[in-house]
């Protein structure tokens, strides 16, 4: 297998097989390329992964709800053809009240509150729906820059001009309003309910080193509601949790023709006469090609796979200052039956919850991450998959899988010891609103940061390989000289969640990257020619 | 060091401020690089000659020092500068420019290759900053030395046999862009074959402490040779003369700049010979590749000047009168005997055969005159004396 994978001549070679270096694999496949993608894991799929962390347990080990996959690319992809296969679909939101209070958030609808905030939530909704069509547009092109702009990257400019003003004068006013300001001060701009208004905000700073105050939130939540636009009013579950969804990647990848190869970390981009050549892996093996696209973090593909002494210093010290702390832990729980909430319909046990009782709850929780501490009260978001899908835990039993935040990635001391600490805090915070739950616990697992750092190869263990905030997104993801998915060195590009559009289960950057990586090169042909 | 030295003070004397203060008969003193230095001792022309026609003595104190030192020095030197640093071996000077990712240059330089391993970068702007930047990957250690070590440059014909009346044995010997160490009055005294003056000359380079002594022993030693200090300002005509350029002057160090596009590259500068693309990768390299290809925007020139009025700050015009350049330094040069003017020329301008004018206005008393002085690119250098390169050199 081996060798007959090193006879073959690659011209392009993907380092990562994370769903956006599937993504810009198929693509380039399909395009006639030779495709080649290296991982490092066992499997394919990165972040998209199911895992059994107890016998008989299987839990989606890093993104465990699909909010945001791009349609076009599903399609495009086939993803459906290669065995990928709903568990559940527009799942509701949840927000936990501690006292059985409990909101429910279906779409542009909300039960529990008052008549003026379900008006509110409505139309909130359908403005940010209104909004999200202005990000979609923007973020299925590769971004323009402002400097040196191309024809394509004036259409851009102009496209997205269009779409700003057909949004009419109000929402475009409010748009640029909204835009730079935090999600704590529009939530209660239109809302009264605390808990509806927490619910709001955790959309604002999950994954993200910011608390409901913190600027650039209100970004984050449009960036995390563009599935809203995307034909599906909440986010979804796979049978088989996210694994399937990487494995579906990965055969649409090979369906296209390219060659995917685990267990193969890429530890070097070979260099020859400052153009990158090729890849070596920690084997010592390398192999060539003209063309290296890394679909590993920013901040990890020119410090460790290229280094800084092969970059001008002033983009060495953009890369060093580009943020990508995570703030996120994943607890995993395999439980003796279904927890009980209180108050909490079973019914609605599958669903989406959310553990954030108020906005100041969460911006006291992010608190402690600013002084490089965990919160001793985090808030989460859980997701109990079981109970849609039976293939993940034994019959009657049940798996739990919460992000926990925040738990930063800088720890005052490391988390070597403090993992299990943090993991009591949380399971005391589960306990406050499920009486019980800790007796159902047949076993439980906390990542950190760090160990999600190791897990899935992300600097930080940041899941959108980068703090998704102004200044490190649209036209300057990751940092100005790595946009466009090009880099300073010839030969290599990005196609990650660093790049634009960034994070989540999009795909839109694997498929932007691709379409970059195809047209520079034609243009660069007919140069030559 | 020095930056907890001008925590005291904002402006700084040099170690040798006791003697250059008594003799600065001018008391016309400017501030360069945080340190009080002089434009003038005495009278310009007097110094000037001084080192063309016996030895002129410049305090160096001022000028920016960084002692680099690390496994990685040479590695992460190589990375910062255009040229290939590893081409200055142990026991040479070389001169490099230095830029950013754009290509633009940050400053001008000299490289010490003080001994296997360890570097001295002498610099006219501060730049620590960039340096540390730099220096993410590399295993290498930077520290500002300017304080810490007190220089003086020793310019001129004489000045071989004054620093061997000093008692520097064999400095004669020592080849242009060489280094040499002597003991003096128990401490290491490192001298340098280099300069600013285009001519026969050297620099002293000595802990701070030992600054008065040197001092003493190097006057007392050059009297016969007619010995004087020299200010800036003669130094200026000297090194207008050599052909050399200056930070401030000729450029704007790229991290000054404020407005878009006045920063110049290395090929703008005339300074494309250091640059070197087969050495591998350093800052700049694809601006610099990227600007060999499509083309520089300026081209710098040294023109020859009718007439004997200098071109300060003078346009140069095409024959119809439209700008196609500035002059960025110029000077009447008393030993070559020739107005040259140092200029930044739109391209294409500034070729061999262009007939171009400098506009230049002086004032006789109140009398303001405007010359139209037809210039010529000059192709070899203005003022270049056998006894620069001779080895071992000429001592009178």
């Amino acid at each position: 297998m081996t060798d007959s994978l090193n006879d073959k001549r690659y011209d392009t070679i993907i380092v990562g097989a994370g769903h956006n270096g599937l993504v810009c694999a198929s693509y380039l496949a399909r395009a006639g390329r030779r495709v080649l993608v290296l991982e490092a894991a066992g499997q394919p799929g990165g972040a998209a992964a199911t895992r059994e962390f107890h016998p008989g347990f299987k839990v989606s080990s890093g993104a465990h709800l699909l909010t945001q996959l791009n349609p076009t690319v599903a399609k495009e992809l086939g993803l459906t053809g290669h065995g990928l296969e709903y568990a559940a679909r527009d799942l509701k939101t949840v927000a936990l009240d501690a006292n059985g209070q409990h909101l429910v958030i279906d779409g542009a609808a909300v039960a529990g509150v008052s008549a003026d905030d379900a008006a509110a939530y409505a139309s909130f909704y359908a403005q940010n729906q209104r909004f999200g069509k202005v990000l979609d547009g923007f973020f299925s092109r590769r971004q323009p820059t402002l400097v040196d702009r191309s024809w394509d990257d004036a259409f851009s400019l102009l496209k997205l001009g269009w779409s700003m003003k057909r949004l009419g004068k109000a929402d475009m006013q409010d748009l640029m309003r909204v835009g730079l300001i935090n999600i704590y001060d529009v939530a209660n701009e239109h809302f009264d309910n605390d808990l509806l208004k927490a619910a709001v905000a955790m959309d604002g700073v999950l994954g993200s080193h910011m608390g409901p105050r913190s600027p650039n939130t209100v970004y984050a939540y449009l960036h995390r509601h563009i599935g809203d636009c995307w034909g599906s009013s909440g986010p979804a579950l796979l049978r088989g949790g996210m694994g399937a969804l990487g494995s579906a990647f990965a055969e649409a990848a090979r369906g296209f023709g390219a060659d995917i190869r685990c267990n193969s970390r890429v530890v070097l981009v070979d260099m020859q006469d400052c153009r990158a050549t090729g890849v070596t892996l920690d084997s010592g093996e390398s192999f060539q090609a003209d063309t290296v696209i890394s679909n590993v973090d920013p901040k990890t593909t020119f410090e460790k796979l290229v280094g800084y002494p092969s970059l001008d210093a002033g983009f060495a010290r953009r890369v060093h200052n580009f943020r990508s702390r995570g703030v996120s832990a994943k607890l995993h729980l395999a439980l003796d039956g279904l927890p009980g909430f209180r108050g909490l319909d079973a019914a609605l046990a599958g669903e989406r919850l959310l553990l954030a009782p108020d906005m100041d709850h969460i911006e006291r929780a992010f608190n402690h991450a600013k002084y490089g501490e965990y919160s001793q009260a985090p808030v989460m978001e859980i997701s109990i998959p079981s109970v849609h899908d039976g293939s993940l835990a034994p019959a009657g039993k049940h798996v739990l899988s919460a992000i926990v935040q925040f738990a930063p990635y800088a720890l005052r001391g490391g988390w070597d010891s403090a993992g299990d600490a943090f993991k009591q805090v949380a399971l005391e915070q589960l306990e406050a609103y499920a009486p019980g739950l800790g007796g159902q616990v047949l076993a439980a697992e906390l990542s950190t940061p760090i160990d999600l750092e190791q897990e899935f190869g992300m600097a930080g263990g940041h899941w959108h390989h980068g703090e998704i905030a102004l200044d490190q997104a649209l036209l300057m993801r990751p940092m100005p000289g790595a946009h466009q998915y090009s880099t300073p060195i010839p030969g290599l590009y990005l196609c990650g969640a660093g790049s634009h559009p960034g994070g989540g289960i999009m795909g839109l950057a694997g498929r932007n990257a691709a379409q970059a990586v195809i047209k520079q090169q034609k243009s660069s042909q007919e140069h030559a020619a | 060091m020095s930056l907890r030295a001008h925590d005291e003070r904002m402006v700084m004397p040099t170690p040798f401020a006791p003697r250059v203060q008594a003799m600065c008969q001018t008391n016309d003193w400017y501030i360069w690089a945080g340190y009080t230095t002089p434009n003038t001792f005495e009278e310009v022309g007097l110094e000037y000659f001084a080192m063309r026609n016996s030895t002129g003595v410049f305090d160096l104190c001022p000028m920016t020092k960084y002692r680099i030192t690390g496994p990685d020095g040479e590695a992460f030197l190589n990375r910062v500068m255009v040229r290939d640093v590893r081409k200055i071996k142990p026991g040479r000077v070389g001169y490099t420019v230095w830029c950013t990712d754009d290509g633009m240059v940050h400053d001008d330089g000299t490289i010490f290759h003080l001994s296997q391993g360890e570097y001295r970068l002498c610099a006219q702007e501060r730049c620590m900053d960039w340096l540390q930047w730099s220096a993410l990957g590399f295993d290498v250690e930077i520290v500002d030395e300017t304080a810490d070590i007190a220089a003086l440059a020793v310019q001129g014909p004489t000045s071989c046999a004054t620093l061997r009346r000093m008692g520097l044995e064999g400095i004669e010997q020592l080849k242009p862009f060489g280094i040499a160490s002597f003991p003096f009055n128990g401490a290491e005294l490192t001298v340098s074959r280099t300069g600013y003056t285009g001519d026969l000359g050297y620099e002293l380079w000595i802990d701070a402490e030992q600054a008065l002594p040197l001092w003493d022993a190097l006057f007392e030693a050059g009297r016969e040779l007619l010995i004087r200090p020299v200010g800036s300002e003669a130094l200026g005509i000297a090194r207008i003369e050599a052909g050399f350029i200056m930070a401030g002057e000729d450029f704007v160090p790229a991290e000054q700049v404020v407005r878009h596009g006045r920063a110049r590259s290395p090929f703008e500068l005339g300074l494309g010979w250091l640059v070197d693309f087969d050495k591998g990768p350093f800052t700049g390299r694809n601006a610099l590749l990227r600007e060999q290809r499509d083309g520089s925007r300026y081209r710098f020139v040294v023109l020859d000047v009718e007439g004997n009025k200098p071109a300060e700050h003078s346009f140069i015009l095409d024959k119809h009168g439209r700008t196609i350049g500035h002059v960025t330094s110029a000077a009447w040069c008393p030993t070559a005997k020739t107005n040259i003017a140092l200029a930044s020329m739109n391209m294409p301008w500034g070729r061999e055969d262009d007939e171009m004018y400098a506009e230049i206005y002086y004032n006789r008393e109140l009398h303001w005159t405007r010359l139209l002085s037809r210039c010529r690119v000059r192709t070899g250098p203005v003022f270049d004396p056998p006894r620069r390169r001779a080895t071992p050199a000429p001592q009178v």
